[in-house]
């Protein structure tokens, strides 16, 4: 089967460091991957890569055979004008950190912005939608609050929830329960989870190991920008190969 | 003091008046080029951020001379210098040169205040707004501006203020408002005295309750609006 994901040779320097020195992945529909490693191993660069929010030096990104942020005229590769570039974008889910909700929108209109502007939508279908997608992420009865009113673990589900209202191939999640407080994690995992048990293409940076090595198909460890190594999870996690990740492994658990 | 106050006996009625209708003038003239200069500085905030290189040069050169002159020579300029240059199609009335230079002028000092207020926001909010597949153009009109406008009103009532006092300035293009009134009626009057004290009273009634929609928006848009 044709892979959903394709990433050939990506390379991402920032001035004279390189932060990504030639990455390839393949990721099949439906599979959910996640991503390790150490802070500085380029794990963040190269999802926000894959959705262009960060150009890639170089190498190609394909998501169902088509290129990301670029085209071909003539044989050669050019970047997407403004416009392709954010259709693109639209069926790719992102989802940052820090939440990055909307401060100036309640929770319901957060989730409908994109709806209604992108798709098109009319006010009340995109509502309905949004509204509904709240509703899957247990906030419904939040609706009408402002973000600065919820707590991180409420935001960073709404955040989710603006996310799967687009209706996205592919979700990248980058490191999305690390600016929560403990007690807040658990309700973010659980959605994750949920979301994973519905078939839908994941692409997770994370440092919660038994989680990844719960609900994830294959895991990725990274270091230096490259991939030091790859495989299932009970794998990486019980036996990895490379002392690296041993090392990695050890200093995560021992935390 | 009570020999002050006596000046006024003969005059009150009619200065009253007369400056009552002057300072209609004058807020007439601050409203339309304080809208002129928004207008400007919109445009002159948001060229840059299209990233074409000749218009960003030219809106920094805008900005960096209006900013360093003062609106007094700009005035003289508009009213007097270019039609005298030759450029008779400049020649305009006196009010509308006046509320070019007001709002040429205060279009440089909004640019930076519109700025500063789209810089404030974290970056985040725009790549959230991408990454839902907004074009810049939408993230900005509907995720960065919005925000930003909220920054920024305190600054701009601000600016209010100081345009509202500046458009006595424009009095000695002869534009009619209330200074130029103020000016009429001391030399007609010989009390000049007394009708410079009047005619501060009237922009005293006028710019306070500017001064207090600034008190109370740093207050309102002080609190709340973090971003996530």
């Amino acid at each position: 089967m044709k892979p959903l994901l394709r990433i050939v040779d990506l390379h991402k320097s920032f001035g004279t460091l390189e932060v990504l020195a030639g990455i390839s992945i393949d990721v099949a529909r439906g599979e959910k991957l996640s991503i390790i490693g150490p802070s500085g191993s380029g794990k963040t660069t190269l999802l926000r890569c894959i959705n262009y929010l960060e150009k890639p030096t170089a190498g190609h990104i394909y998501v169902d055979d088509k290129l990301i942020g670029e085209k071909q005229v003539n044989g050669k590769f050019v970047h997407l004008s403004d416009r392709e570039l954010a259709k693109e974008r639209a069926e790719i889910g992102f989802v940052f950190q820090r939440f990055n909700l909307f401060p100036h929108l309640t929770a319901l209109d957060n989730v409908s912005v994109a709806p209604r502007r992108v798709l098109g939508l009319e006010k009340r279908d995109a509502e309905e939608r949004a509204l509904a997608m709240l509703e899957k992420v247990g906030l419904a009865h939040k609706a009408g609050e402002y973000p600065e009113r919820l707590s991180g673990g409420q935001q960073q589900r709404v955040a989710i929830a603006r996310v799967l209202v687009m209706q996205p191939k592919l979700i990248l999640l980058d490191e999305a329960t690390s600016a929560l407080d403990p007690e807040l994690i658990g309700e973010v995992l659980k959605v994750i989870r949920e979301l994973a048990e519905e078939g839908r293409t994941m692409i997770m940076v994370t440092h919660e190991i038994p989680f990844a090595e719960e609900i994830s198909d294959r895991v990725i460890f990274m270091d230096d920008g490259k991939i030091v190594e790859e495989g299932p999870p009970h794998e990486i996690f019980s036996n990895p190969t490379h002392e690296r990740t041993r090392v990695f492994l050890r200093q995560i658990i021992d935390r | 003091m009570i020999d002050f106050l006596r000046g006024y006996e003969d005059y009150l009625g009619g200065w009253l008046w007369e400056m009552g209708i002057a300072s209609l003038a004058t807020l007439q003239l601050m409203f339309v080029s304080f809208w002129l200069a928004c207008a400007i500085g919109m445009v002159a905030a948001l060229i840059p951020m299209a990233r074409i290189k000749s218009l960003n040069l030219l809106v920094k050169l805008y900005i960096g001379f209006f900013r360093g002159v003062p609106v007094l020579v700009i005035l003289y300029w508009i009213y007097f210098a270019l039609p005298e240059m030759g450029y008779e199609v400049l020649v305009v009335s006196s009010y509308t040169a006046a509320i070019l230079g007001l709002g040429i002028h205060g279009g440089a000092f909004l640019a930076e205040i519109f700025r500063s207020g789209i810089e404030s926001l974290h970056k985040g909010q725009m790549e959230a707004a991408l990454s839902l597949g907004m074009t810049p153009a939408k993230a900005m009109a509907y995720i960065v501006l919005p925000q930003a406008i909220r920054v920024v009103l305190p600054p701009i009532a601000n600016f209010a203020v100081g345009l509202l006092k500046e458009t006595a300035l424009c009095s000695i293009i002869a534009a009619p408002e209330l200074m130029l009134r103020a000016k009429d009626l001391a030399s007609s009057s010989f009390l000049p005295m007394h009708a410079f004290v009047m005619a501060a009273v009237f922009y005293y009634i006028m710019s306070f309750p500017l001064m207090r929609a600034v008190e109370y928006l740093e207050v309102k848009m002080g609190k709340g609006l973090r971003t996530g």
